[in-house]
């Protein structure tokens, strides 16, 4: 039976491991993750999950015991955030290398020196070039969604990749929200058994990740390449199923709101979205032209999407929660990257917030549009990237 | 026991594979195959084994085989043994096989969590004492004196004794062997498949290409190693060690032979003086002295490791 509960972002993921029907989690605790893992615990001491929950002693280990997990054949989930994220960097590699169809939850939350516990993207957004998919929620029902629709689309043949569901750290992790969590049944009938390329296999003694000369290197490169391209036809369509059957949708690649007619257009990730609609309200209601475009999907990026959004605005303007030090946001460069080959171009502008946890609220993002119009006017970005709200 | 007339003749360490001739941990791996069968899931991480197994799209192992990161053999076994049992499949074997690097160094993190959580599974390390796909490096279990590219003039320090370490952990099992003596290590090869939770075998496995010997004298060092008390046969079954053939005999030192015949043999340690090697004998000496206190306490009731 449909079920509509109140419960954090980090309860709602181990309902939806629970509600995948994950065979194997290996996880191990770090803030702001720690309430995914006790949520599985429970479920397991309450003998309402029948998993072997492997409590590894650190996140390298919990992600390579997801790789022997998946390729002896089963569905495994696990859940970290930033520093255990970083110290899974060679094993992200592995997972994608080995076409495992792996889902990881990522609590946001900045990357140390100094030491901090609140969200930014710093910590995802490092591992980029992992060849895992990556999607970024803006509230506890879009996590739920996303953790089930990541698995259909990863065990997908033309996919078979590991992808990461983000969600910021505390904003979404340890605040409370109304979540409908369908019926099981009808759970199962979108995502069928667990499915994956190829696994351990007596009768098929093959030796897997073996020494790959460069003469046979590049095509297993490309593979991915074309998995990534076709998950980005395959994420719409399955957003689409998901609708039909469940009532819910969050947009597909990307999240539009009030994007047909808008000259600015601001796009952000996460729930900086939720805000930037307050803010895009707002400044309907004085008359100026703004829309908000969310990107959920950071990798495969949506760049034809971005190319079209841009056919009718005169300027995008990305609020990024990252910094990629020595150069700009990542979103920013991103847009920038999908529109150069363009013939109407956009002008395009960065800004940096709410690093680390501050605060960024609808007049944040008010003041970044207000900004953005000035320069659109002008026809000119005064300045690529502007930090915002920085202390003197 | 089984004699070598009841080994199995089906070889599953097949032509081709691309070890150095008189390679110790290929002739393991041969061993480790005829002991066990076919019904094994092998883990590998980077080491001598990840160039053996041979390149893409070949490979020597008639066995499945999951290629793994450095540090993370008892990981990816822990995860292979969880989906195992999720999937109620209880005939497989999982073997993880890692060099001394990826075991007693990087490694040991990981292994010593899939044991302290009994892992069902057998761990082996073959030891040849130093990071040899990376061109001989010293590891941990690089023994004092030797040369490896990264301590010219010998290493000054002393072998992990990682063995004793892993029994530290009270896992069931725990055993050395050595190639030299292929039907000891078939039998505790049988053994730990028997037994429930981890199993740790370590092997020191002599390679001529890191210890700068004749490929012929493989065995002969192996043997060497054995008989002069450097390296020593045992097992440590549920807390219980025990001397296995022929290192039982050897707790008598006049039946060891002097350390100086063993590395007579190799280049690694030609720059020991007379003081390093006397130096070394007395450790021998001590490290036995230790293997009697043990055996004769697990004759008694008492269990050095710990009641398992
Ligand atoms: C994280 C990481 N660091 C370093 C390496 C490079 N590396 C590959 S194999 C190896 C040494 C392996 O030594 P050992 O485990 O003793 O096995 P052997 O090669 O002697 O068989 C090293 C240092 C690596 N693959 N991964
Ligand atoms: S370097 Fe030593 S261990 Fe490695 S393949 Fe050659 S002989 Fe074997
Ligand atoms: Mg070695």
């Amino acid at each position: 039976m449909e079920q509509m509960i109140i419960d954090t972002a980090n309860h709602i993921a181990g309902y939806a491991a629970k509600a995948a029907r994950v065979k194997v989690v290996a996880a191990y605790p770090i803030t702001p993750q720690t309430t995914v893992v006790e949520k599985i615990a429970e479920f397991v001491e309450e003998e309402k999950m029948d998993i072997e929950y492997i409590r590894v002693e650190s996140e390298h280990s919990a992600m390579v015991a997801c790789i022997g997990a998946a390729v002896t054949g089963v569905r495994t989930f696990t859940a970290t955030s930033a520093h255990g994220l970083a110290l899974m960097h060679e094993t992200l590699h592995w997972a994608s290398g080995s076409r495992l169809p792996i889902v990881m939850v990522v609590v946001n939350r900045a990357m140390g020196a100094p030491w901090s516990i609140w969200p930014d993207f710093s910590d995802s957004l490092s591992q980029r070039d992992t060849g895992w998919l990556q999607f970024y929620c803006a509230d506890n029902q879009e996590v739920f969604d996303t953790i089930i629709q990541a698995y259909k689309l990863c065990e997908n043949e033309r996919v078979f990749l590991p992808a990461m569901v983000c969600l910021e750290g505390f904003i979404l992790s340890h605040t409370y929200m109304p979540v409908k969590i369908p019926d099981q049944e009808e759970i199962d009938a979108f995502l069928p058994l667990y499915k994956s390329g190829w696994t351990l296999d007596i009768n098929n003694p093959i030796s897997h990740a073996n020494l790959v000369s460069p003469e046979w290197f590049m095509e297993f490169r490309y593979m991915i390449q074309e998995a990534m391209e076709n998950a980005k036809q395959l994420i719409p369509k399955i957003d689409r199923e998901y609708e039909k059957r469940f009532g819910i949708t969050h947009g597909g690649l990307i999240e539009k709101y009030k994007c047909e007619d808008a000259d600015l257009i601001l796009l952000t990730m996460g729930t900086m979205g939720s805000d930037a609609k307050i803010a895009v309200d707002s400044l309907r209601k004085e008359g100026l032209k703004v829309g908000l475009a969310r990107i959920r999907t950071f990798r495969p990026f949506p760049t034809e999407e971005i190319g079209k959004i841009a056919e009718h605005a005169q300027m995008l303007t990305a609020v990024d929660r990252h910094i990629s030090f020595g150069m700009e946001g990542f979103l920013a460069s991103e847009i920038k990257a999908s529109l150069f080959n363009k013939k109407d171009k956009s002008l395009v502008a960065g800004f940096i917030a709410g690093l680390g946890g501050r605060d960024v609220t609808s007049e944040t993002i008010e003041k970044i549009a207000k900004k953005s119009l000035k320069w659109m006017h002008s026809g000119k970005v005064e300045k690529e990237t502007t930090w915002v709200d920085l202390r003197e | 026991m089984v004699t070598v007339k009841e080994l199995s003749k089906e070889e599953y360490l097949l032509e081709g594979h691309a070890a150095c001739a008189g390679c110790g941990p290929a002739i393991s791996i041969r061993v480790l195959f005829k002991a066990l069968g076919n019904k094994v899931f092998l883990v590998v991480p980077a080491c001598c084994t990840t160039v053996i197994q041979g390149p893409y799209p070949y490979t020597s192992f008639n066995v499945p085989l999951l290629n793994i990161l450095f540090e993370s053999t008892a990981a990816a076994a822990s995860g292979i043994v969880a989906a195992l049992r999720q999937r109620n499949i209880k005939d497989i074997t999982v073997v993880g096989w890692a060099g001394d690097g990826g075991t007693v160094d990087i490694g040991i993190q990981a292994l010593s969590g899939a044991a302290e959580r009994e892992t069902d599974f057998i761990y082996i390390c073959y030891d040849n004492e130093a990071y040899g796909n990376t061109g001989m490096q010293r590891s941990g279990a690089t023994p004092f004196g030797a040369w490896t590219t990264t301590t010219p003039s010998g290493k000054r320090e002393r072998k992990k004794d990682m063995p004793l370490i892993m029994a530290a952990h009270r896992i069931p099992y725990v055993a050395t062997a050595c190639p030299s003596y292929p039907i000891d290590f078939v039998n505790k090869l049988r053994k730990a498949k028997e037994i429930k939770g981890t199993k740790y075998i370590h092997i020191l496995a002599p390679c001529p290409t890191g210890w700068r010997y004749d490929t012929s004298k493989t065995v002969e060092l192996g043997r060497l190693a054995v008989q002069t008390g450097l390296w020593a046969l045992y097992e440590i079954e549920n807390g219980k060690f025990k001397l296995n053939a022929p290192s039982d005999r050897l707790i008598d030192k006049a039946k060891r032979k002097s350390v100086k015949e063993y590395f007579a043999l190799q280049g690694r340690f030609r720059s020991l003086t007379e003081k390093d090697i006397e130096r070394i004998q007395k450790w021998v000496d001590d490290d036995w002295e230790n293997y009697r206190r043990l055996a004769a306490c697990s004759a008694s009731d008492a269990t050095p490791y710990g009641k398992i």
